[in-house]
């Protein structure tokens, strides 16, 4: 991919290495040329859709797709009874429960899928729906996690064998009680809060969807998906299907968007495959808008009672117990052996005397997940908790919100920190960050202005929030999923003209990587980045690894690059001591060239390097010839970004809206490999917040109903309801990271929401005395709590 | 029926079920891929097109109501290889990523302009409120937009210079 061409270029704009460097993706999709998954037609395909229950929870007494079938342009009607058959009826899901793929015994959320349609075209297939029949026996229904375990709560899960209750999983634990219930005893000042981080959903612009295309005489499956973990979905696809795993292709093209919600396996997938098997020819499925809010992968939908206590105007315990909603099949993306992923990372950026954090999960009549809608494995959520949890206790204290987290932070000299639930955080100076976010919003002069304001009757909020990530899983020896290890591969290959290609695992949905990854080889070989190629999003040409989730790309494939570079580097450097009749260790390096220490004008380029290494020419003893290398970077910690982020906010007192009038975000993602792009990752997370925060939320009515099944219900902040951001930056390299980057897609996301909710709150608390919001702040529910009448989300 | 529409300049004739919406006639369209579907409810932009110059979400026109009528999509943004400046200030100013919203977005900007020649930073975010893009934040869209007005400004006044 050329660079766009017909724009000026100076030497600043093409740095070799870091920099500024524009997108190489640019050219195809300024250009109406990506090719997305239904830009993809392939010969002979047909089209797939979904049957879909209108029940939350119903016995299935009967199915008859004769009518459907006898549809002129129908060429198959798959139910779960055609699945047995082919032992594709239940699958695995990425937390080790199952999910039925078409649903034979009951339904149990609304929208479950129930039968799969093949027609020649997508509006026969959709036609073809209202021919399918199902008789259905409606069951009650729960919804509500706080009442899943009650003793009259239908049991959901009744295919499970043993399974007599709500309970998807036993409780987990972090942390220290016994140290914490003393912290709690020695305190002077407790605070208790019931929070609630409501459902909400990813919604990337482009929907999930699959062309499945198998051939029976080869046994070749060939999958066009946009899915953020390729290798990791062929893995799963040849177990659950049967299928030799080398005769799985997936290619993953260009992707519209993920954010999370394209890291699991979903049904209609399934019934892809199974639906090319079966009709020996490839067929395509896509998800509508509803079909994506109701049934695929929302994120959240955690239940938490946290109190947290403070002793001489400093934060030193937290205790906190959550019941979190995993709907009707446990699907929850995180590694093994993290039931409530990173959750625990919830004692925040403080040194705290002590924490204890529990977490049980249940089943609800809801569509299951959850996934991490932009965010490390449920650090949102604790990100979230802690930061409200540290202004309730500000308010109690009488203490300014931005004292009390200065007081408490974990200092510079502390690092590596262990927190008391067990995370090992590498570096940070967050007092530092904190206050470069002060200077750009003027902390003070807000003050000041927000009292003017309150005289004069206005309602104007200023909120903070600090957060620490944990990102980049992760190393081997403490995570995996489904028993694979969350390491990444890198293939580099130096071509004889000194052109590059570097393979990754890592899957772009829109972050840049053709760019990014050119980049670290750039910066490490200094070859320019239009000159390597990045190649990914196809299994059958990139090395095996974990995909793209959980800010990982830099922190674990960019790691990877770096050390494959490095390892073509020092291979260059052994073929550049024959070239010059020296001793390897007589050559320094500069960026593209090794030359002698003593004579710098006497050196040689890695092309031309690259060009002996290929050549007949003589080489090293005992070498062999090309200029290549594979790595598999296996990270030793994750990397911990973090932040400091300051809202504004104005509220009508008429009407209760909301309007974010500034926003500051200060990010520490350690060394920045493209500044231009880590901007506009963090403005995207940033306007995600404002939508969670003020309008982004999936409810239910008491029988299941999904409320917010379209963009007309499920609000997302459009350029109107987002400010102009402002950011700014501190630099603190991660000390184990090959090019000292964090990783930084996910931190707006879990940064934003508290700051939104404290400044709103502190907007309110004075002249109204709330002291507790919850998501998302709509007009509405400010303005009940103006009232003193808040209630929850359901 | 049969519908013929002009697309891009080309008169394109298909025979069609009268239901058939004009995003779905565009993208079965050899080469015109890029004008996305993205909601069904006509509230995220990513279809958006030009139809006798006003911008129109392609998914709440039928195929047929277009008969006649002169379509333009993302396609036809560049002219003999020279990119229009809203696709131009896109690449400059980083005003996408993942490319979804994207051709929705050149076309509702090329509209703004071609009414708005010097767009305030309002204007612009009301214009482009009728779409959705999740991974930019807009921020970059608004700069990109105003970019380009600032340099077809620039060219006009060469030109008249």
């Amino acid at each position: 991919m050329t660079v766009v061409e017909n724009l000026p270029s100076t030497k600043t704009e093409r740095p070799i290495g870091f920099g500024r460097l524009k997108r190489k993706e640019d050219a195809r999709f300024i250009r109406g040329q990506g090719r997305y998954l239904d830009d993809i037609r392939l010969p002979g395909m047909l089209h797939g859709a979904v049957l879909r229950s209108p029940f939350a929870h119903a016995r299935i007494v009967s199915i008859d797709t004769s009518r459907a079938l006898a549809h002129p342009n129908v060429a198959a009607v798959i139910t779960a009874k055609d699945l047995e058959t082919l032992g594709l009826a239940w699958m695995p899901t990425i937390s080790y429960d199952t999910q039925a793929v078409l649903a034979g015994d009951k339904v149990r959320f609304q929208g479950q899928e129930v039968a799969f349609v093949i027609a020649t075209d997508e509006y026969s297939a959709n036609d073809a729906l209202d021919l399918i029949d199902v008789e259905y026996e409606p069951l009650p229904t729960v919804v509500n996690a706080r009442k899943a375990l009650d003793a009259d709560a239908p049991v959901i899960r009744d295919d499970k064998a043993g399974q007599t209750d709500n309970l998807a999983s036993p409780t987990w634990e972090a942390g220290d009680e016994e140290a914490t219930n003393r912290a709690f005893a020695e305190a002077d000042t407790v605070v208790v809060r019931d929070i609630i981080y409501p459902r909400c959903h990813p919604a990337p612009l482009e929907t999930c969807g699959m062309i499945a295309d198998f051939n029976p005489e080869t046994g070749q499956l060939d999958i066009y998906n946009g899915n953020q973990a390729p290798h990791a979905h062929r893995t799963v696809y040849a177990h659950v299907a049967g299928l030799a795993e080398h005769m799985i292709r997936i290619q993953c093209q260009d992707i519209g968007g993920g954010f999370g919600n394209k890291v699991p396996i979903y049904p209609g997938y399934v019934c892809a495959i199974a639906g090319s098997i079966v009709a020996g020819r490839p067929v395509k499925w896509i998800e509508n808008r509803t079909e994506n809010l109701t049934s695929t992968g929302f994120a959240r939908d955690y239940v938490m009672h946290a109190e947290m206590c403070a002793k001489d105007g400093k934060i030193t315990g937290l205790r906190v117990d959550v019941i979190a909603d995993h709907g009707a099949f446990d699907s929850t993306a995180q590694p093994t052996k993290f039931p409530a992923g990173f959750f625990h990372i919830v004692c925040g950026s403080y040194d705290l005397q002590a924490s204890h954090v529990q977490v049980k999960a249940v089943y609800t009549n809801k569509a299951p997940g959850g996934v991490a809608y932009r965010c490390s494995f449920r650090i949102t959520e604790a990100v979230y908790l802690v930061e409200r949890m540290v202004d309730a206790l500000a308010l109690e204290m009488g203490a300014d919100p931005i004292e009390l987290r200065m007081r408490s932070f974990i200092a510079p000299e502390q690092f590596p920190y262990e927190t008391t639930t067990g995370w090992t955080y590498d570096s940070g100076n967050y007092a530092e960050t904190m206050r470069v976010a002060m200077d750009i919003a003027g902390y003070e002069e807000l003050r000041r202005e927000q009292a003017g304001k309150r005289a004069r009757g206005e309602l104007m909020g200023i909120g903070v929030s600090f957060f620490t990530e944990g990102v980049g899983a992760g190393p081997r020896k403490h995570m995996d999923i489904l028993g694979l290890a969350m390491n990444d591969g890198a293939d580099l290959r130096i071509h004889p003209s000194g052109k590059a290609t570097v393979s990754i695992s890592a899957q772009t949905q829109g972050q840049g990587h053709e760019t990014t990854f050119a980049q670290i080889v750039a910066e490490e070989l200094g070859i320019p980045p239009e000159d390597v190629e990045v190649r990914h999003g196809d299994t059958d040409r990139s090395p095996y690894g974990l995909g793209t989730y959980g800010s990982r790309s830099t922190p674990v494939s960019g790691g990877a690059v770096a050390i494959v570079s490095r390892k073509v580097r020092d291979k260059a450097r052994l073929i550049a001591a024959t070239m010059l009749e020296a001793r390897p260790e007589d050559l320094a390096w500069e960026k593209g060239r090794w030359y002698m220490k003593g004579d710098p004008e006497k050196g040689i380029l890695i092309e031309e390097i690259a060009q002996r290494a290929y050549s007949g020419d003589e080489l090293p003893e005992g070498m062999e010839g090309g200029l290549d290398a594979q790595v598999i970077y296996d990270p030793p910690n994750l990397t911990y970004p973090y932040g400091a982020y300051i809202a504004v906010v104005d509220i009508d007192p008429d009407t209760a809206h909301v309007t974010v009038r500034r926003f500051i975000a200060v990010d520490d993602c350690g060394v920045r490999i493209n500044p231009m792009i880590v901007d506009g990752q963090i403005h995207g997370g940033l306007a995600e917040g404002i939508g969670i925060a003020l309008m982004e939320v999936l409810t239910f009515d008491d029988e299941g109903n999904c409320l917010n099944s379209s963009f007309k219900d499920y609000l997302i902040p459009t350029a109107l309801e987002c400010p102009d951001f402002e950011l700014g930056e501190t630099v603190t390299p991660c000390p184990h990271h090959p090019l000292g980057a964090k990783g930084v897609g996910e931190s707006p996301n879990v940064g934003s929401p508290p700051a939104i909710v404290n400044a709103i709150i502190d907007a309110l608390h004075a002249t109204h005395g709330v002291d507790h919001l919850d998501m998302p702040c709509t007009p509405a529910r400010v303005w009940a709590a103006m009232q003193g009448r808040a209630e929850p989300p359901q | 029926m049969q519908v013929t529409i002009s697309l891009n300049g080309t008169p394109v004739s298909r025979e069609i079920e009268p239901r058939l919406l004009l995003v779905h006639f565009i993208r079965e369209t050899p080469g015109l891929t890029g004008t996305h579907w993205g909601c069904d409810t006509s509230n995220c932009g990513a279809c958006v097109v030009h139809v006798d110059g006003k911008p129109v979400k392609s998914c709440t026109m039928l195929a047929a109501m277009a008969e006649g009528h002169e379509v333009r999509t993302v396609e036809s943004l560049e002219v003999d290889g020279v990119l229009d400046p809203v696709q131009q200030g896109f690449h400059e100013l980083h005003a996408l990523q993942c490319g979804f919203c994207t051709p929705g977005m050149l076309m509702t900007g090329r509209a703004l302009l071609d009414e708005n020649p010097n767009p305030t930073e309002h204007e612009i975010r009301t214009a482009i409120s009728g779409g959705i893009c999740r991974c930019t934040g807009y921020k970059n869209i608004v700069a990109a937009i105003r970019w380009a007005a600032e340099h077809e400004a620039a060219t006009k006044q060469g030109v008249t210079a």
